[in-house]
């Protein structure tokens, strides 16, 4: 095995949220205790439902926010706000929204050059350009597409532009902040596709974002399930899938609709809904919408255990 | 590498419209619009081309010929086609200079404004709490005053002339601009081309003036064009109150102040002056509405 | 008789580039009871056709229908006010988004009372009955209380729950659900897509569910659509669509599932939809299929028989699903 690019021991991302004029500010627990490695040529999936901290934990390692706790480290090196310029060009980010992602005023050329101008001032304007045209390139854009503007693209198109403009600065990791889920089916796979194949070439480590678990099952090597900003089940993808012991795991994969008509399969249906990341709850925060809850779930909170496959659940499904 | 996207080649010679194009047509959609760019096209000539076209200088005074009426009235002379004042000078040429005072007060003011509004916004909605604070309360109490009256009082205390009279209307006018700039621009902040730039490391000036501020500048043209109507009437309305461009200069609102005391006689001295606000105002309101039909992304139709 | 029948409806939209053709020439028939799914990208038109069923769409929009009837009587040629009788009381509509389809500034309580005050007639203690009945009806816990909610303290869910609710407050015949678990997670999907058929069930109203998930359509619908840069390009029974499609597009559409992928890299169909400046001349998908003929870029093709899926293609697929037949000379018009 490679040397890890990314270690993540307990990061946690609490928020101070003001409630009203008098009040006691309340905390939001964002994310806490995460733990995971990742190194190059590796797909960690991070799946869970809305407000599970999935996209805070995105956040805190393209270094957009510091984490409240924990450590993280980049190639070896601690991630703190003074490291943050020499670690930037090692991460970078794509987004979910292909319309929102592209500066519309900027032609793609602009777009594309930006990384190397604030990066490396010193590297001259032609050297840029050639780089620019051959990240384009790569991505499988024509040449003609260079000086347009993002609105005359599709939004396959301004998707595979993002992942040009994540590219330009030779990172070693890209965080996938569900790249694909705001676009069509047919348009996909092509992303998907593209995706792989530049992981193969350069040897990427992604770290996948996502709420679609048939896309992360096909994906990804490694999983992470997440509810209410904490782990609940860690391990290898194929494993995870075959036999989630996580009773949430279980309930989210049943949940996923597949594609195969009268298959008759019972999907485990869960009662209500995720609780606010304010409320504080003393036990599992899974607790009250599973159906194996027994007193010791209530009262304390589970801690991840178990190894390459790892759950945080008292009782767990077999 | 994968498949790309075969070339768009138009099947049935649909083109998509060119920025401008498209551009044009929402402008040209509003009929009122298309009328106030015309006029607003000539006034813009008549205040680069005044001194040519002016049959006189302004100034000249005809001491045979003072309230002359206009050409068209019994009494009147070919040689001064809409009269001339108690002074003698001929009233057209008066006009047609006068457009210059306008246009160049206008430009001035939305200038001034405009660039010190869009510095101070940006600096508002990427600023500290605190501070965004501070200078959002600062534009509160600017606009707390009624606009006329606070120009009134800065002139009062630089002096009547035309350019404390520009720099007083820039200062009521720029909280505007602060406003407008500082929402749309705290609007772009939340978009995720502007985390994107950070994430490559993208210092605050190029964040503010090379990412954000392009986006936001939309809702800016529209205020610049109707700030600057606003600036002639205000430019105008000090004129006029004889704290702004000061006798015998040719700006329309000091014009009818002088002429004030001929109303009853002359109705010619105060009617013309009076028209040419009134016109180029309007044109250029009718024209900022075609532009916030065209540029403001909140009405476009589908 | 169909409860619902639209033959050759066609939409268009004026731009400031011309007429933009939204929809063209689609057929709808909806029974009583059944789950039709409509699926289809973006920009095919699947939303479209719907609203113009419900007459929402605005003033740019130029609707062309051969026949557009609900039980027999045709939407085109009764009065605006029977047909408001029609709409929302018979046929009702519930969209993608639910925190935007409900007023911010009331109550969803009074929003519920004020649909059923419009249509029903009620007096006040009856409707107040019968929106805590409508909201048991729908799953909402503590009905009395969340009467007095505004849509901002509800999650997406809750907020679904109460659109959906709305819209069968007067026994429609038949709902349309425009994406309705798209802005939604996939536990809380599962819910409101068990609530659609347990719904279908108990009110026998037919359901017309838009989507453009795969995984959906297998799971709840009965019947599915396939629509295609504004055509109707395949429909079939649900088992038969995912066995055996005929229309290239649809075979394609499956195949780049992930779920069915057998390596790591997935088929994929080239290219993008077509939009409103690079229109092909013949058959709409012709530019990104894999057996496209000379034909298919020439004339665009009819819609085949109900044995071969409708498919609107010259060269429809054979049973193996790779290869295809040979195109048929049409005999034109």
């Amino acid at each position: 095995m490679s040397e890890q690019i990314v270690t993540a021991r307990n990061l946690a991302r609490h928020y101070e949220v003001k409630q009203g004029f008098l009040s006691a500010p309340a905390t939001v627990r964002a994310l806490s205790d995460v733990s995971f490695d990742l190194r190059p040529g590796q797909t960690l999936a991070v799946v869970g439902e809305s407000g599970c901290g999935k996209s805070t934990l995105a956040r805190l390692v393209t270094m957009i926010e510091e984490p409240t706790g924990g450590e993280l480290r980049i190639k070896g090196e601690a991630v703190t706000r003074d490291h943050w310029a020499s670690l930037r060009s090692s991460v970078q980010i794509v987004f979910q929204d292909p319309y929102g992602s592209l500066n519309p005023r900027q032609r793609i050329s602009t777009i594309l050059q930006e990384p190397l101008k604030i990066n490396r001032p010193d590297m001259s304007a032609e050297e840029r350009d050639r780089l620019a045209r051959e990240k384009l390139a790569l991505v499988g854009l024509r040449p003609e597409h260079y000086d347009r503007f993002p609105h005359m693209f599709s939004g396959g198109q301004r998707q595979r532009i993002s992942i040009a403009r994540a590219l330009m600065l030779d990172p070693a990791i890209l965080v996938l902040d569900e790249p694909i889920s705001a676009l069509d089916v047919s348009i996909q796979s092509q992303i998907l596709n593209l995706l792989v194949e530049l992981q193969e070439r350069l040897g990427l480590a992604y770290l996948f974002i996502s709420h679609d678990l048939s896309v992360v099952r096909h994906f990804c090597d490694d999983v992470i399930v997440m509810y209410l900003g904490r782990v609940v089940e860690q391990g290898p993808s194929k494993e995870v899938f075959a036999n989630p012991r996580h009773p949430y795991t279980k309930a989210l994969i049943s949940a996923t609709p597949r594609a195969v008509p009268g298959s008759g399969r019972k999907r485990i249906k869960l009662q209500g809904e995720l609780p606010s990341p304010m409320d504080l709850i003393e036990g599992c925060p899974f607790a009250p919408r599973c159906w194996r809850v027994t007193d010791q779930c209530r009262k304390s909170r589970p801690e991840l255990s178990g190894g390459a496959h790892g759950i945080a659940c008292y009782n767990p499904e077999d | 590498m994968t498949a790309t996207a075969p070339a768009q080649t138009p099947a049935n010679g649909v083109e998509r419209p060119g920025r401008f194009k498209e551009f044009y047509h929402y402008f040209s959609e509003n009929r009122g619009a298309v009328f106030g760019l015309w006029i607003f096209a000539g006034f813009v000539f008549v205040a680069a081309f005044a001194p040519w076209l002016a049959p006189y200088d302004p100034a000249e005074q005809f001491r045979d010929f003072t309230l002359i009426p206009p050409a068209w009235q019994e009494g009147g002379n070919w040689a001064f086609p809409l009269g001339t004042d108690p002074l003698g000078r001929d009233m057209l040429s008066r006009l047609l200079t006068g457009a210059r005072y306008s246009f160049f007060v206008g430009v001035v003011v939305v200038t001034v404004s405009a660039t010190g509004g869009i510095i101070i916004g940006l600096i508002s909605a990427f600023a500290p709490k605190w501070l965004d604070a501070i200078i959002m309360r600062v534009m509160d109490i600017i606009l707390a005053f009624p606009s006329l009256l606070l120009a009134l009082v800065l002139v009062a205390i630089l002096g009547p002339s035309l350019t404390n009279a520009m720099i007083a209307i820039a200062i009521v006018a720029q909280p505007h601009y602060v406003r407008l700039t500082r929402a749309s621009a705290l609007g772009e902040l939340q978009k995720d081309y502007v985390t994107s730039a950070r994430v490559v490391g993208a210092g605050l000036p190029r964040l503010m003036f090379l990412t954000v501020l392009p986006n936001c500048l939309a809702p800016i043209i529209v205020q610049a064009a109707l700030s600057f109507s606003t600036a002639i009437l205000d430019a105008a309305a000090l004129g006029f109150l004889g704290m702004g461009a000061q006798p015998p200069t040719p700006e329309w609102g000091t014009m009818l102040a002088e002429a004030r005391e001929f109303i009853l006689r002359a109705w010619w001295v105060v009617t013309f002056p009076g028209l040419a606000i009134l016109i180029t105002v309007l044109s250029i309101n009718l024209m900022g509405d075609g532009l916030r039909d065209a540029l403001d992304p909140k009405l476009k139709r589908s | 008789m169909s409860l619902l029948e639209v033959r050759n409806l066609t939409v268009e939209f004026a731009t400031s580039a011309g007429q933009f053709r939204a929809v063209e020439g689609v057929d709808v028939t909806l029974d009583k009871g059944e789950v039709l799914a409509i699926v289809g990208e973006s920009g095919s038109g699947k939303s479209v056709s719907m609203l113009a069923v419900m007459g929402l769409l605005p003033w740019t929009a130029t609707i062309t229908a051969d026949r557009m009837a609900f039980e027999g009587r045709d939407l085109r040629e009764i009065t605006p006010a029977e047909r408001r009788k029609i709409i929302g009381k018979d046929i009702a509509m519930i969209f993608q988004e639910p925190m935007s389809s409900l007023n911010p500034c009331f109550t969803v309580g009074f929003q519920i009372k004020e649909a059923l005050r419009q249509h029903l007639g009620l007096d006040r203690k009856a409707r107040h009955n019968r929106a805590i009945e409508l909201f048991e009806q729908v799953g909402i816990p503590a009905p009395e209380k969340r009467l007095n909610v505004f849509p901002h303290q509800m999650s997406g869910g809750m907020n679904q729950r109460v659109m959906i609710a709305m819209a069968i407050a007067c026994n429609p015949k038949v709902l349309i659900a425009d994406e309705p678990t798209t802005a939604l997670d996939v536990t809380i999907q599962a819910q409101i897509l068990d609530l659609l058929l347990e719904l279908r069930e108990k009110n026998g109203m037919a359901l017309a569910l838009i989507t453009h998930d795969m995984g959906v359509v297998a799971e709840t619908a009965e019947r599915v659509a396939v629509h295609y840069a504004g055509q109707k390009v395949e429909e079939q029974p649900v088992a038969g669509l995912f066995g055996r499609p005929y229309h290239p597009y649809t075979a394609a559409l499956l195949a780049a599932l992930p779920e069915r992928a057998t390596s790591r890299i997935l088929p994929t169909i080239p290219g993008v939809v077509p939009g409103q400046f690079d229109r092909p001349a013949g058959c709409l998908f012709a530019p990104r299929c894999a057996h496209a003929s000379a034909i298919c870029q020439t004339r665009p093709p009819l819609p085949r028989g109900a044995d071969e899926g409708h498919a609107r293609c010259h060269t429809p697929l054979l049973p193996d699903g790779k290869t295809v037949a040979a195109p048929i000379e049409e005999v034109s018009q």
